[in-house]
């Protein structure tokens, strides 16, 4: 064994600010395996690669990537990313960012991308929580599920984020856990080949926060969560994916939507073309 | 259940025997692990298809026990990559060992 061997991926990596600051079994750290495994893949060049992110543990993401990378303000992750593939659209824009971020503070800006299926691939880890201040509740903690700010059960109904995102005709929908790597990588690839509006999420632990609260005693039990209740399936009726931790009902994963649809930059194009025919 | 998609289960785990098995070269990997980075979250040790990595004794500067391989597990692993797609911390992988 070679104790000073240099991992293949370091290559896309800030090599130089690892470790990095994500706790011991966080799910992120996967998250960025499977982005760089993905753009590593792809034929893309690297310097046409864009990520963004808004604030958050998740939002440090592409602070550890070695492409050009936009760490912006909180829930604005996604008007940074519109702007740039509206200038350049050439770049392969990525937005990765956490549940809080995009669809607390951010949700309208991601409902009208979604909508205007913008060319842009949004990935959310969802860790049911706001894991950076503490563990907070958020539109996407489960019904019942604990947390710092839910102490006796979360009482309110929660975002189902796949259902949202294919009733506003996103192009692609899917959705993962961390414990499903591969999958996650491929998904990656594959959302960037289409055109319009990407939506993945990735169900991630949250030891310290979401996991203490919840009897996930560290990141491996609640991966085993995920390995005894995760379901694969494409054709899922999205109204009844959303997510408990009762553990009486499956976590529906899968690429639930791929469609073809007239995409923004097309439509701009288009639209352009015909302002510049009319005499 | 689940398909965590290990490449070594299309020839071991799929009940349909090939007609020259022995024409099959089982992948040889030699693993490494880049124990500083490491921050124990037994992920590796956990979901290695072979039981090839255990947690060890060492304490890293974190201190973290990074894994190690089990004694009598040193020809063990099959390269199917598991561990390094699924280590968060980009502390271990794999390499495939070319013999002909
Ligand atoms: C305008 C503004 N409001 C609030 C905060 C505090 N804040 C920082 S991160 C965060 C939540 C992030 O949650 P999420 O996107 O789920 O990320 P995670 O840490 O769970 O990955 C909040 C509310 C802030 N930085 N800026
Ligand atoms: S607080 Fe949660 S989301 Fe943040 S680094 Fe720790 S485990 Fe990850
Ligand atoms: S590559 Fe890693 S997970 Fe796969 S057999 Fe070898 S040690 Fe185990
Ligand atoms: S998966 Fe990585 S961080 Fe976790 S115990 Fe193994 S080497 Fe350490
Ligand atoms: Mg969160």
């Amino acid at each position: 064994m070679i104790e000073e061997a240099i991992h293949p991926k370091d290559i896309y990596l800030r090599s130089d600010r690892f470790p990095h600051i994500w706790c011991p079994g966080c799910g992120l750290g996967i998250v960025l395996k499977s982005y760089v495994d993905a753009i590593s893949k792809l034929d893309i060049p690297l310097d046409h690669h864009v990520l963004v992110s808004g604030i958050g543990c998740t939002a440090r993401l592409p602070g550890y990537a070695n492409v050009d990378s936009y760490h912006t303000t909180h829930g604005r992750a996604i008007p940074f990313a519109t702007g740039l593939k509206i200038v350049n659209p050439e770049l392969q824009v990525t937005v990765i960012s956490g549940d809080g971020d995009l669809f607390n503070i951010g949700g309208n800006h991601i409902i009208h991308a979604a909508r205007r299926n913008m060319d842009i691939l949004v990935v959310c880890v969802n860790n049911f929580n706001y894991g950076m201040t503490g563990g907070q509740h958020g539109a996407t903690t489960p019904e019942g599920a604990r947390t710092s700010t839910t102490p006796y059960g979360n009482i309110e109904h929660s975002f189902n984020l796949p259902y949202i995102m294919a009733s506003l005709g996103a192009s692609y929908v899917a959705r993962w856990t961390s414990l499903h790597v591969r999958q996650l990588t491929k998904s990656i690839m594959k959302a960037m080949k289409m055109k319009g509006f990407s939506f993945i999420e990735v169900i991630s632990p949250c030891p310290p926060n979401f996991g203490k609260y919840n009897k996930f005693n560290d990141g491996l039990s609640q991966m085993e969560f995920f390995y005894e209740n995760s379901v694969l399936d494409n054709n899922a009726d999205l109204s009844e994916a959303y997510i408990d931790f009762s553990g009486k009902r499956p976590l529906i994963v899968g690429e639930f939507v791929q469609r073809i649809r007239p995409s923004y930059i097309e439509l701009e194009r288009d639209l352009i073309k015909r302002a510049m025919e009319e005499p | 259940m689940i398909n965590l998609d290990f490449e070594s289960e299309k020839v071991y785990n799929t009940g349909r025997a090939p007609i020259n098995i022995h024409a099959f070269k089982v992948p040889l990997g030699k693993v490494h692990i880049i124990k500083e980075r490491c921050k124990e979250c037994g992920y590796c040790w956990t979901y290695c298809p072979k039981e090839v990595l255990e947690k060890s004794d060492y304490v890293n500067k974190n201190g973290y026990h990074p894994p190690r391989i089990k004694k009598g597990k040193e020809s063990a692993c099959v390269a199917c990559g598991m561990c390094e797609a699924i280590c968060p911390d980009f502390a271990i992988f794999v390499e495939e060992i070319k013999n002909e």
